[in-house]
């Protein structure tokens, strides 16, 4: 197990075994609420399993001694369509506490689908939310004001998924060109 | 007497006249008005409407809204190949093109894990520290008009031009550039590009200082920006900020030294941070000094430059540039210092097909305004002018 983690080691830049260091902090704490760590060297995640943790999840990144993940760099919204799911992709990291970072993954089902809102835990997720629910239409449980932000209010349909179809006429106006 | 306590907090005014006799006001409550500011004004730098309750001449909250620029850049990610979405990426921050170009070609040549030619690395660096300038010369400029210093403009223009000029000479574009590709870049420079640079360089310094004195010491530039708009450092870092908006609270952070990429951790430049000499940490004016000190480090960071750049004996600038751009299967999120603030391009790829499953834009400046609703509380009207041109925002950027 021992030689095994250290072979991992040797392969994994620096940068990666910091995150990798975080995450075993979060799953001591969560246990299989999130998923295993995926080390690839680009961006390395974690997903977490159980959604309804999401929410804690986030508080203990941000407020745990160790952790300290103050800043939310990205929050980017997913179209999983061969799973049937939408998903978001929050980029984290802690400015002026530790060098690491690491990206989190929150799923849900393709129709009528919901993730908890972290909107109160970091202000950046608000018009973030906001934007991945804009363009692919996943509810966001808690969030303060869950509107369009990008397209106009009487849209229809979530411009970035997959099998989006655009509308023919807005207002009498002539949509496809 | 007690009555005429209570009225006094119910709204009404009592004015006590001479003969023992009183004279009571009622319901003199004022009403909240809705202003709408914007799409169309010239203190939102573009198509941005805040649609602010007033009472008086207090906002009581501004509400931004946006997407009146959306022109659906993810969306178009998916259609195009890899090099084919550079231009669209000019088209998000238009006055910063080269870092965004920049950031966005790093993200992809993070994935395709290709070694990039250094003198590439340094003609990037030069442009994008370049075109840094010329966005902060706007941003300063064009503040200084939404304050009513009109002269700052000018000057500001004026050497912006000269930089837009050098660009045009390498590039063949004013501002919307397509110069730096994945790998590398369109055209080497030409070949009196460094001296010409030197000289802009020489005739640059003075120019910034002369800026200083106009703007920064100006009693009536100071009067109308500090103590206003203030952002404390843990929620500016809550909201998300970055760039010269988070360092203006105060923050140390930069991300071409806390994450370092291209040839920056060879250069040496000190990231701007407000002195509490002229300003208050994190009100507007700390948010413009930073902006006037990094054009300095800017042309530091310039001169360094242009003395380690390897020479340009046969230099073929699109060596390293990769046939077909597939990346494996995989994803990204990779970021760079835009005068703005963090740029960051999240990107999936299937590992077959030519185009991204998925390239999301962070964008500066939308994360920046969302900070609006809680810095115009309680403000005055022109107070909220002052906190729209600090934040500094380019619709292109916000709405994508």
């Amino acid at each position: 197990m021992d030689n095994g983690m250290e072979e991992a080691g040797n392969i994994m830049p620096a940068a990666v075994l910091e995150s990798k260091a975080a995450y075993d902090i979060i799953r001591g704490r969560f246990g299989d609420a999130v998923s295993e760590f995926d080390a690839n060297p680009t961006m390395p995640f974690f997903e977490v399993a159980d959604a309804s943790k999401w929410v804690d999840i986030a508080l203990f990144m941000r407020d745990d001694a160790r952790l300290k993940f103050n800043y939310m760099a990205c929050l980017s919204g997913v179209d999983y369509m061969e799973q049937e799911q939408l998903g978001i992709v929050c980029n984290l990291e802690s400015i002026g506490h530790y060098p690491h970072r690491i990206a989190v993954k929150v799923k849900c089902r393709r129709e009528g689908g919901s993730i908890p809102s972290v909107a109160c835990v970091w202000h950046t997720a608000n018009w973030h939310e906001r934007e991945a629910y804009d363009m692919y239409g996943m509810t966001f449980e808690g969030h303060p004001d869950l509107r369009r932000i990008l397209c106009p209010e009487d849209w229809t349909g979530f411009p970035l998924r997959k099998d989006y179809q655009v509308q023919e006429t807005y207002h009498g106006i002539k949509v496809p060109y | 007497m007690q009555e005429l306590g209570k009225a006094e907090l119910n709204s009404t005014r009592i004015i006590r006249q001479d003969d023992n006799r009183v004279v009571i006001e009622k319901d003199l409550d004022t009403e909240y008005m809705v202003l709408s500011m914007g799409p169309q004004h010239p203190s939102t730098h573009g198509v941005l409407r805040l649609e602010c309750i007033t009472d008086g001449e207090v906002v009581v909250e501004a509400e931004p809204y946006l997407g009146y620029l959306h022109r659906c850049f993810e969306k178009y990610c998916e259609k195009v190949d890899y090099p084919g979405i550079v231009p669209y990426t000019d088209r998000m921050d238009y006055l910063a093109g080269m870092n965004t170009e920049m950031a966005y070609c790093m993200a992809v040549e993070k994935m395709l894990d290709i070694e990039i030619p250094r003198r590439v690395e340094f003609i990037r660096v030069i442009v994008s520290e370049l075109n840094r300038i010329a966005s902060h010369l706007v941003a300063i400029g064009t503040y200084g008009i939404d304050l009513g210093a009109f002269t700052p403009f000018l000057f500001c223009f004026r050497d912006r031009e000269h930089i837009l000029n050098l660009l045009e000479w390498i590039s063949g574009a004013r501002m919307l550039y397509n110069y730096i590709w994945i790998g590398g870049l369109s055209y080497d420079v030409p070949a009196d590009f460094k001296k010409r640079l030197s000289e802009f360089v020489t005739y640059f310094k003075p120019k910034t200082v002369e800026l200083q004195k106009l703007l920064t010491e100006n009693e009536i530039f100071v009067k109308r920006t500090k103590g206003i708009g203030i952002m404390p450092a843990d929620v500016a870092i809550n909201y998300g900020w970055s760039g010269p908006m988070l360092r203006g609270s105060g923050v140390d952070w930069d991300l071409r030294r806390n994450d370092p990429y291209s040839v920056y951790p060879e250069l040496d430049f000190k990231v701007a941070l407000p002195d509490p000499k002229f300003c208050d940490i994190g009100d507007c004016l700390a948010r413009h000094v930073v902006r006037a000190i990094e054009m300095e480090e800017s042309l530091k960071i310039i001169e360094q430059c242009l003395d380690m750049m390897p020479g340009v004996d046969g230099f073929n600038s699109r060596v390293a540039i990769p046939k077909k751009v597939r990346p494996k299967a995989g994803e990204v999120y990779s970021r760079a210092e835009n005068p703005r603030g963090e740029v960051g391009f999240y990107i999936v790829s299937d590992g077959k097909s030519t185009k991204p499953l998925r390239c999301k834009a962070r964008s500066s400046c939308f994360v920046n305004l969302s900070a609006m609703k809680d810095l115009s509380r309680g403000q005055l009207i022109p107070d909220l002018v002052a906190i729209i041109g600090s934040i500094d925002i380019v619709l292109g950027e916000v709405d994508r």
